[in-house]
């Protein structure tokens, strides 16, 4: 059992390693759950790519979504906002949506309704003034979840888009 | 709070890895939860030995018995309480059976030489004191289970009047270990969960598998790409194409009947519309125009039209249009929320997931008698049903507590038969075809 339990904790900090080390050229590591003090961003300068590190709303890479709803509650407004400048301020960067549902319902349902809150997010960019080629949706429906209990509290938490910066 | 959360996650799917390795690989366990009383009473005898060959590997008599057991219209005597074990009509002493109230019994011996199992069988009426049923069969290699499933089938279809099922195969995804660690495999299993072959692997999530008429292609949604997209593989040879990665949702495959076609769900021109797909060429008809979730076609069994879900009027429902392009009706009016039909052999009985408040249950709707609903499993998290090719029972996934598990019920949903990953989830069952002997 001892030995087991080595193992395990050895096997554990390499795949946190690996973990890491994957997200790192996959996506952005995931950001606190509420939007933090958004910083009246818009009237500076242009955003540059330390912003996304340093900026509290840029940090912000998820938006939450209502039961079976798909329209982009009105707490998010100033993370649209400033996602939308940093596209109209960097042409050249590039973001795919992940569009994410709780467990309930079919899977393939599921998947459009994940389009349509990563398309819900997309036009409301793109309303903004980020430009439609910059932005890509990608439906993962119910299938990444980040909370696996049967609760309302773990379903808010997976019904949600991911920005993922894939281009800088 | 939430590091704690992430390094359990961590912990599990490093445990999971570990005894990934060391169990085999999919295998399922099966358990009966539940049986009817009203069933019919059936013994089936231990098979005696014939010759001095090796002993059968596998128990013949014991597979029947499970298998006439779950289909929910049979009643088995227990091992324990059969008292005698005649090998041949002529040994059978009707009167204690009938003592035990027993209305059939079955009767043989098998041979197991050069790799062949061999087994005779009788199936007597127990009253009658006549025999209904007399037969031989063979098989070998990993086949061997088979000789049992067939003989079921025998006799399911010599006492019930429609050919048996059990000498079938499904296909499920398992899911071992969580987000960056999670391992994916499509896998195919005897319909009893035995037997299980992996027939493709990945990373990334693998989802609605569906099987061509044949029995010899599964179609499925695999998003190893970073999307949705949808191939065909063949089972045997492992050989695999693409048929759509577009961009958008590349979804919810069903061959039609002839095996020509495949329905399809398609997001490319702005939202999830239903296609068929022509195999030979590739070309797309497109059946549905509108703003809603069209998803999820299925064929009815003459090929003429496509069931579906589309929340067009809010909820998702189910509607049905001409396979050739047309008007769609909405068919099901019970119920917030109907998704992922699944048509039965005649077109007669539809099975769907069935969602009102938080409870996702299994319903079954019988066309025939004017749409009546029953449902089929208790909730709160079920769904992908999919029918045996001959309509006795259903396969569906459901959710208990942190795991996806399997069951088996009864088409009268009174006969239920869970069947369990040992380490991870099991997922999206599908219930292939007939085989060809």
């Amino acid at each position: 059992m001892n030995a087991t339990v080595r193992v395990s904790v050895v096997a554990l900090l390499c795949l946190a390693a690996a973990a890491c080390a994957k997200k790192q050229e996959v996506k952005s590591t995931p950001p606190p759950e509420a939007p933090t003090a958004t910083a009246p961003a818009t009237t500076e300068g242009a955003f540059t790519p330390a912003d996304l590190q340093s900026n509290a709303c840029l940090r912000t890479r998820v938006i939450y979504f209502d039961f079976d709803k798909s329209e982009i509650q009105s707490q998010f407004n100033d993370i649209v906002a400033c996602h939308a400048k940093y596209l109209r301020d960097r042409p050249m960067a590039r973001m795919t949506i992940e569009g994410n549902t709780d467990e309930r319902g079919t899977r393939e349902y599921n998947l459009g309704l994940g389009e349509r809150r990563g398309n819900a997010l997309a036009s409301a960019l793109e309303a903004a003034g980020a430009s439609a080629s910059q932005i890509k949706v990608v439906s993962y429906g119910e299938e990444r979840p980040v909370c696996r209990e049967h609760n309302e509290g773990c379903w808010h938490q997976n019904r949600r888009d991911n920005i993922v910066y894939t281009a800088e | 709070m939430r590091i704690p959360k992430l390094l359990l996650a961590l912990m599990l799917a490093v445990l999971a890895a570990l005894f990934a390795t060391q169990a085999s690989a999919q295998g399922l366990t099966v358990q009966i939860v539940n049986g009817v009383p009203s069933a019919i009473p059936i013994t089936v005898v231990p098979l005696g030995q014939q010759g001095s060959g090796p002993a059968s590997p596998v128990d013949v008599a014991q597979i029947v018995s499970m298998d006439l057991d779950r289909c929910g219209k049979f009643r088995t005597l227990p091992t324990s309480e059969i008292v005698q074990s005649p090998t041949t009509g002529a040994q059978i002493k009707f009167a204690t059976w009938q003592q035990l109230k027993q209305q059939y019994i079955v009767v043989g011996t098998t041979s197991y030489d050069g790799g062949v199992l061999k087994a005779d069988y009788q199936l007597w009426d127990v009253a009658k004191q006549q025999m209904l049923l007399q037969n031989t069969v063979a098989r070998q290699g990993s086949d061997l289970r088979r000789v049992a499933h067939e003989i079921a089938d025998q006799i399911y279809q010599k006492i019930i009047g429609v050919r048996g099922a059990f000498d079938t195969r499904i296909a499920y995804v398992t899911m071992v270990g969580l987000g960056d660690n999670a391992q994916y495999a499509l896998v195919v299993a005897d319909s009893d969960g035995y037997n299980p072959q992996t027939v493709v692997r990945s990373h990334e999530a693998l989802l609605s598998p569906t099987w061509s008429p044949d029995g010899t292609e599964l179609a499925y949604v695999s998003f190893e790409g970073g999307n949705s997209a949808i191939y065909i593989q063949n089972i045997a040879t492992g050989a695999r194409r693409l048929v759509s990665s577009r961009p958008g949702i590349n979804g919810a495959p069903r061959f039609s009947p002839d095996g020509k076609k495949l329905a399809v769900s398609l997001s490319f021109q702005g939202n999830p519309e239903i296609y068929v797909m022509d195999l030979a060429t590739g070309a797309l008809t497109r059946l549905t125009h509108n703003l809603a979730i069209d998803t999820e076609p299925s064929w009815t069994p003459d090929g003429q039209n496509i069931i579906f879900t589309s929340d067009r009027s809010g909820k998702p429902q189910l509607y049905e249009i001409p396979a050739g392009g047309g008007s769609p009706q909405r068919i099901t009016f019970q119920g917030q929320y109907n998704a992922d039909v699944a048509v039965d052999y005649d077109g007669k009985k539809l099975a769907m997931v069935q969602g009102n408040g938080n409870v996702y249950r299994i319903a079954v709707m019988d066309r025939s008698t004017g749409g009546q609903e029953i449902f089929v499993s208790p909730g709160n998290l079920d769904d992908s049903p999919s029918w045996a090719p001959n309509a006795s029972m259903l396969l569906y996934a459901a959710t208990e507590g942190p795991r996806g598990v399997l069951y088996s019920v009864s088409a009268d949903g009174r006969v239920r038969q869970r069947l369990v990953l040992s380490d991870g989830d099991v997922r999206e069952p599908a219930w292939g075809p007939y085989r060809n002997p």
